[in-house]
């Protein structure tokens, strides 16, 4: 202690103190050059704090003479790319639905406002993917209760199913036990000849009989064959695809009580560009006519 | 006064204290000598000018250098074109997907750099460094203008005279023109070179090229007219770092105080026995841009230009004595003489085969790289949202977006086809079937949707490899891409 610093022999300056395995650093002097930056980085700060904001005051902030703002800039490019948008979005206000299909720069803009559109306003009943689930159609599958075209997508949006727009889809379907159409016994037998129809196993004993009973019933809407009209939004009978379930006891619950999906017509709550995406983005999921 | 001190002993307490700055009257900061170093001609100093003929050259030149890469490209063989996303270095083509060939670089250069110190000490530092070349050039303009060092010393202490000004602004005037245009040549890497030389010309340049060039030949003024050995002492990382590569084998400028030692003024006819072949003339000294003494050993300063054995092989045979008492040398090889041994150059030790090792293997991998690199790119992203669709007639459809990237300047069509599922078939979105080619811009990307529809009896497996190929119908070049066809079945 007592002032007397250590001197390092080999080199002559003083350490200090500090040892690591042996090794100690030197106590070297600072160049001068370093000092004069360090001033002239605090002289650079106050020129700073008038160029630029700084100082926050008690309900506000100094500004700085030149009114630099991040906030300005992003705003800035914004209302850039609002402007961008709204140009591209105008393109598509004219164009048919085929030629925004068609055309590679509207088609683009298309699918991406038509997928923002479906996240915010479709998945929640026809989930993210469009792959749909009990009571709620799949979109990207080749089965379509009211037409796979664009046109026929592009109406189905505007004015929805069974809603209140007074251009909704519209049909319903009687519910044949409930309202006393026909027995238990009969409707059991049409089961039968639903599921015989398409492909499934059945009660070979009571097809006959119910298919009977379907060229009385349901044939006006379900097509003598059973493949349905999408005039009326009557589904096929003789594929794969159930929208409530194509086993016995869903399809027994189908005919005896009815179904009544309703979808919300869009043409007052979206925009008209928005509705011809959305109809671009679902007509590209895989089952677009 | 000390002996009122020791009367007042019996009513004052005594401190055993020692003012804070007490110890040490040396100032906290210190002052830059300035380094007035001698031009020595020799072989190291040719070399040096060689070197900085040739940096300079590659530096100042490859901007201008042409490529012809067709029409829609940059002509320019060199370019960083960031607006674009493309890094042009003659024959290669950089996408930003791609910057691991610029990481394989930055190793290939990293390694080179520990090779070469473990093998010869600061190279770089010496003859390479960015640093040492400017500040080599700048002397070499001091000192076409105000002489050589005993002339600059003079000067610097002469009043101030019309001959000094002058002198002095001719000098700094020099130096901010190769200020200027070394900044000038840095934005050249950024833009066609012809165009924005033009522009800048003209005033009609973008701002950024112009605060570039201004920053740059503010540094560039600064640290090699200025700062010049403050820089390498004590702003720069790499001497610190370097030792780290060195052992006692490592070639370094050394002084063989085996030979030199000890050193002492000496006359003409006298005796060289008993007595070390250093005359202690400090040519050494006065001729080192740090301004250091090497005869002081390895010192953290030394960049090790090799202009000091210059210096002394003149003295050297100026006195008759054999030249290299300063020489490339090694630590172990001054130890072993000194003990009347052999001295011997180990160039292969485990430090510098591991290095070579890591550079061969790095270049090999990038060369295999660059070979195989395809001028098209495929990339297959399945569906994942939903996994599969179940159509109408019961098959079951995947989907997948396949993003296309021609890399070449003219558009190319492509085939894709599907393997891996023969009763598959396969649709794209937006095309009426799959032999209509699929075609892509010059140098763009294109996503284009597949479907893929499998009747429900060919799938056997819950996830199906299969391969998604597209062909280059003009070049007849094909990518493939592994992906699965997945289909609803518990395992
Ligand atoms: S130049 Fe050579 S002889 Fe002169 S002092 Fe330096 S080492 Fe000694
Ligand atoms: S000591 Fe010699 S090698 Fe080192 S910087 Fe000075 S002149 Fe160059």
């Amino acid at each position: 202690m007592a002032g007397k610093k250590e001197v390092d022999q080999f080199s002559g300056v003083e350490t200090t103190g500090h040892e690591w395995d042996g090794i100690k650093e030197l106590n070297n002097p600072l160049p001068r050059w370093w000092l004069w930056t360090m001033y002239a980085t605090i002289i650079w700060s106050f020129g700073y704090w008038v160029v630029m904001p700084a100082w926050p005051l008690i309900s506000d902030y100094t500004r700085g003479v030149i009114g630099y703002s991040q906030r300005a800039e992003l705003a800035d490019t914004m209302a850039k790319v609002g402007q961008d948008r709204a140009a591209r979005a105008g393109s598509l206000v004219d164009a048919s639905l085929e030629d925004i299909e068609k055309d590679p720069d509207m088609q683009g803009f298309a699918m991406a406002a038509g997928q923002a559109a479906f996240g915010d306003n479709c998945a929640p009943c026809h989930g993210s993917g469009a792959q749909g689930g009990k009571g709620y159609p799949n979109l990207s599958d080749d089965d379509w209760l009211w037409g796979g075209s664009l046109e026929d997508i592009h109406t189905t949006i505007l004015f929805g199913i069974r809603g209140d727009h007074s251009d909704t889809r519209y049909s319903q379907m009687p519910a044949f036990l409930k309202d006393e159409i026909l027995t238990a016994e009969q409707v059991d037998e049409v089961v039968e000849y639903v599921l015989s129809i398409s492909g499934q196993d059945h009660d070979q004993a009571k097809t006959a009989n119910g298919a009977q009973i379907f060229a009385e019933n349901c044939t006006v809407c379900h097509a003598e064959d059973g493949k349905g009209d999408r005039v009326q939004g009557a589904p096929n009978l003789t594929d794969a695809v159930w929208l409530y379930g194509g086993d016995r006891a869903s399809i027994r619950q189908t005919v005896a009580e009815s179904r009544f999906g309703i979808m919300p017509a869009w043409t007052a709550r979206l925009d008209p560009v928005t509705i011809k995406s959305l109809a671009v983005y679902v007509h590209s999921l895989g089952g677009g006519e | 006064m000390a002996g009122e001190g020791v009367k007042a002993a019996a009513s004052v307490n005594r401190h055993d204290v020692e003012a804070v700055n007490a110890a040490s009257r040396r100032s906290l900061y210190k002052k830059r000598e300035k380094i007035h170093p001698k031009r020595m001609e020799g072989t190291f100093r040719r070399i040096k000018w060689a070197a900085m003929a040739i940096f300079l050259g590659i530096y100042y030149l490859t901007p201008w250098i042409r490529w012809d890469r067709g029409p829609d490209a940059p002509h320019q063989a060199v370019l960083l074109d960031f607006p674009a996303r493309r890094f042009y270095f003659f024959f290669i083509e950089i996408w930003p997907q791609e910057v691991y060939y610029i990481t394989g670089l930055l190793i290939l250069a990293a390694v080179g750099l520990f090779l070469a110190t473990s093998i010869a000490g600061r190279l770089w530092c010496g003859y390479a460094c960015p640093q040492t070349v400017w500040t080599d050039l700048f002397i070499a303009v001091e000192r076409f203008f105000e002489g050589d060092r005993n002339e600059r010393i003079r000067l610097d202490q002469a009043p101030w005279s019309l001959s000094k000004i002058s002198r002095k602004t001719a000098k700094h005037l020099t130096w901010i023109v190769i200020a200027m245009a070394t900044g000038g040549a840095w934005v050249f890497y950024f833009a066609d070179a012809p165009t924005l030389a033009h522009q800048l010309l003209t005033f009609d340049a973008p701002a950024i090229a112009y605060t570039t060039i201004a920053t740059m030949t503010a540094t560039t003024y600064l640290l090699g007219g200025h700062a010049r050995e403050q820089v390498c002492t004590y702003m720069c990382p790499w001497p610190r770092i370097q030792g780290a590569m060195l052992d006692e084998e490592s070639l370094a400028v050394s002084y063989r105080y085996d030979r030199g030692e000890p050193r002492g003024p000496h006359k003409k006819g006298e005796p060289w026995e008993g007595r070390g072949d250093c005359i202690d003339c400090r040519q050494c000294v006065v001729v080192c841009p740090m301004g250091i003494d090497i005869r002081d050993g390895l010192q953290l300063e030394c960049i090790q230009c090799a202009l000091c054995i210059d210096a002394c092989d003149d003295i050297m045979t100026k006195i008759g004595r054999p030249k290299r008492l300063i020489a490339y040398d090694t630590d172990s090889n001054i130890q072993a003489r000194m003990k009347g041994e052999k001295p011997r150059y180990r160039l292969v030790r485990p430090r510098t085969v591991i290095y070579t090792a890591i550079l061969v293997v790095v270049s090999l991998i990038m060369v295999i790289g660059l070979m195989t690199r395809s001028v098209i790119d495929l990339n297959v992203i399945r569906d994942r949202n939903p996994l599969y669709v179940m159509l109408s007639d019961g098959s079951i459809r995947n989907g997948y977006t396949l993003k296309i990237i021609n890399k070449l300047h003219e558009p190319a069509r492509f085939a894709i086809s599907v393997e891996g599922l023969p009763q598959a078939s396969a649709r794209l979105l937006g095309f009426d079937d799959m032999s209509e080619p699929v075609e892509v811009a010059p140098d763009a990307l294109r996503s284009v949707r597949l479907f893929v529809t499998a009747p429900r009896a060919a799938l056997t497996e819950k996830s199906i490899p299969i391969v998604i190929r597209v062909r280059d119908l003009d070049s007849g070049t094909e990518v493939v891409n592994d992906t699965t066809f997945k289909a609803p079945i518990d395992e």
